[in-house]
């Protein structure tokens, strides 16, 4: 046991020394997460961008005129009048998102073809397919816009309303409690950082198989046990201790907070802090020089990442895969992240991931054992 | 006492080690003396549980070392090639740290490294990081490291590789200190001078095989009447431009090292005067001539027809 506990003390000892390589441990995915995290809506009511939109009014009717007015008023739109050319111009570099060209006559024929007379005028939308997206939303604001201009024009000014008011509400973990985006942002990289952590602790192993050091542990007269033990325990700690900074910053400085079980997130975040070290076991394993198995770590690490759902949330994924990914840990994860930190979720919901995740520790660190080389070949 | 008994080891084709055995008592040093690759690493690592051997045992006094947890491993101590440092650590992390593998804590480990670091002469460097330490400075906590759990049994791979003569001879001093004390050592080199200085018995390995085994004095005597001439040309020639000489009848090795001529000759007052005068019939200029006994290097260089260095 005394050699155990000084290899884990060793290996804290040597990454609080790394000074560089610890900073980057913590501030990384601070940096990364609050960017996401500001990107996909903040913690705060900021207001949203707006969508370019260029309007190329060929008509002049009075219909024409006050659509334009309705879609101007959009908080969510930036409405600019174009000609036709410069519109499509303005489209095709980019800067404009969606050009609509309303055509002479559009104004009567619109009313026309609302009473069931006469043949329907188009309404030509020009847009950035990179952002086709954002096409949807505008053509639904058209639609209802477009109801309006020609209702009013029926109904001498008034204009014509939907028959129905739309309330919706963003159901959190309680009431009261807003979403905060930070949440899902600062599990997702959280994850990511922690298992590059864990690609340097398998690292490190594999520069130790080089040096004497390694050796001079060989002719001692420790267990492989030991070695493998103390490393995976110095990992889970190092984890651990990222999370906890981590989450502490989402805490103190955008306000994440745990609105589930407390002891549940613990639970997830230290049952994925042995996947991580296990993980770094495997590296250390199956790598056999650090140049070559660092380039492959990284890139399966960011599919695990990828497919987790730390980039985007897996709601977003194809159904099959969504199906597909229950078999990577870091969905687990971030999802048992997501449920304890913002979903306000019970410990009885950490239980699942939790136990996934100590299943995938246990096959990784069995593996590890199991093709650990003692020896050099 | 260290029995090595018909080690063993192959990688693939490559007959690394190949029935080596030899014993090494208290108090004596035991040099393992060959070119790179000739085996010595991996005799000594077999011995010290790192590799396991092909065939062959490793005995400490009757007892078989066998297994990663082993208690008789205890009985040894380790000196690896490469240093066995932590550069970031200081000097008294790093002893922790390697007293701890052996179940060393509180008062023992403290005082074990007290000793271990009057021996390196670090006492003063205790809290400095190794990083910041010398080449020299390095071995000898390297070596001290290795003495921690005070080992009946000292190996030593190539101990003084990299090290300035200070540091050499500070590490010579506690060898032979050791040595004083009745520990067995076996020490791993490739500087004939070395083995010369330290060692009672030499054990010459090359191509995995133990060419010679014995005293200092009996291995010297596997080539008698060999000496060797050294001549200060003033006009050597270009490259191996004296590569005829081995033609002559007696001449048993000719090496060049810059205005240096070695010759190796089997009989100094027969074979002295022909090289004398192939020098002359050449038009070389000799400054000065001296002879001295057959060293390890000529013995080596006779048992193998190749030069310890270049082989």
């Amino acid at each position: 046991m005394t050699a155990f506990i000084a290899l884990v003390r060793r290996d804290l000892r040597l990454f609080f020394l790394d000074k560089r390589a610890m900073t980057m441990s913590f501030v990384a995915p601070i940096v990364i997460a609050s960017f996401f995290g500001y990107l996909f809506g903040g913690a705060s009511d900021r207001e949203p961008s707006k969508v370019a939109v260029a309007i190329v009014d060929q008509d002049g009717s009075s219909v024409s005129r006050r659509l334009i007015a309705a879609l101007s008023a959009e908080k969510l739109l930036e409405v600019t009048p174009r000609t036709l050319e410069n519109a499509r111009e303005s489209v095709r570099t980019g800067k404009t998102t969606v050009a609509a060209i309303i055509p002479a006559g559009f104004g009567a024929g619109a009313v026309g073809g609302l009473l069931g007379g006469g043949r329907k005028p188009n309404v030509d939308i020009l847009y950035d397919p990179s952002r086709a997206t954002e096409v949807a939303m505008i053509r639904g604001m058209l639609a209802q816009h477009l109801m309006g201009a020609v209702g009013a024009e029926l109904g001498g000014g008034r204009p014509l309303s939907l028959p129905f008011e739309v309330r919706d509400e963003a159901v959190t973990s309680r009431k009261g409690v807003t979403y905060n985006s930070m949440a899902h942002s600062f599990a997702g990289m959280s994850v990511q950082f922690v298992l590059f952590m864990g690609i340097d602790a398998g690292m490190i192993v594999l520069l130790q198989r080089r040096s004497g050091i390694w050796k001079r542990l060989q002719a001692a007269p420790i267990s492989r046990f030991t070695l493998i033990g103390s490393r995976a325990a110095s990992a889970t700690l190092i984890a651990m201790i990222i999370l906890t900074v981590v989450f502490a910053f989402a805490r103190v400085v955008f306000g994440v907070k745990i609105e589930g079980s407390f002891v549940g997130f613990v639970a997830v975040c230290a049952a994925f802090s042995l996947v991580t070290a296990t993980f770094g076991l495997l590296i250390a394993v199956f790598g056999k020089t650090p140049e070559g198995t660092r380039g492959i770590s990284i890139l399966v690490t960011l599919i695990l990442v990828m497919l987790g759902g730390s980039w985007v949330p897996t709601f977003l994924f194809p159904q099959w895969l969504q199906k597909a990914t229950v078999a990577i840990p870091t969905r687990w994860a971030v999802d048992g992240m997501d449920a304890m930190i913002w979903r306000g979720l019970g410990l009885s919901e950490a239980v699942g991931p939790v136990a996934a995740l100590l299943g995938f520790a246990l096959v990784f660190g069995a593996l590890a054992v199991w093709r650990f080389r003692w020896q050099e070949s | 006492m260290l029995a090595a008994t018909g080690l063993h080891k192959r990688y693939g084709s490559l007959v690394a080690v190949e029935n080596v055995s030899f014993e090494a008592h208290p108090g004596e040093m035991v040099g393992l003396l060959g070119p790179n690759g000739a085996g010595k690493t991996t005799t000594v690592s077999m011995i010290a549980g790192l590799l396991a051997p092909d065939a062959g045992e490793v005995r400490i006094d009757g007892a078989l070392v066998r297994g990663e947890t082993d208690p008789v491993k205890r009985r040894m101590g380790f000196v690896p090639q490469d240093l066995a440092l932590h550069d970031e650590l200081s000097a008294s992390e790093n002893l922790a740290l390697f007293g701890a593998l052996y179940g060393m804590r509180g008062a023992a480990l403290r005082d074990a490294m007290g000793r271990a670091f009057e021996i390196a002469g670090l006492a003063d460097r205790a809290h400095d990081r190794v990083g910041t330490f010398s080449g020299g400075m390095k071995r000898r906590l390297n070596l001290a490291s290795a003495l921690l759990h005070d080992p009946q049994i000292l190996l030593l791979d190539e101990p003084t590789v990299g090290v300035d003569p200070q540091s050499r001879n500070a590490i010579f001093a506690n060898l032979e200190m050791l040595k004083a004390q009745g520990k067995t050592l076996v020490y791993t080199t490739h500087y004939m001078e070395e083995a010369e200085r330290l060692c009672d018995r030499i054990i010459i390995v090359d191509h995995g095989k133990v060419i010679a085994n014995d005293t200092l004095d009996a291995v010297r005597r596997l080539v008698p009447g060999v000496n060797v001439l050294e001549l200060d040309i003033d006009n050597p020639g270009p490259g191996d431009w004296a590569a005829a000489l081995r033609q002559l009848d007696g001449v048993e090795a000719v090496a060049c090292e810059g205005r240096t001529l070695r010759v190796t000759v089997r009989d100094l007052l027969d074979i002295s005067p022909r090289v004398l005068l192939w020098l002359r019939d050449g038009g070389y200029r000799c400054s000065h001539m001296a002879s001295q006994r057959a060293d390890l290097e000529t013995v080596f260089l006779t048992l193998t027809g190749r030069s310890v260095r270049n082989a």
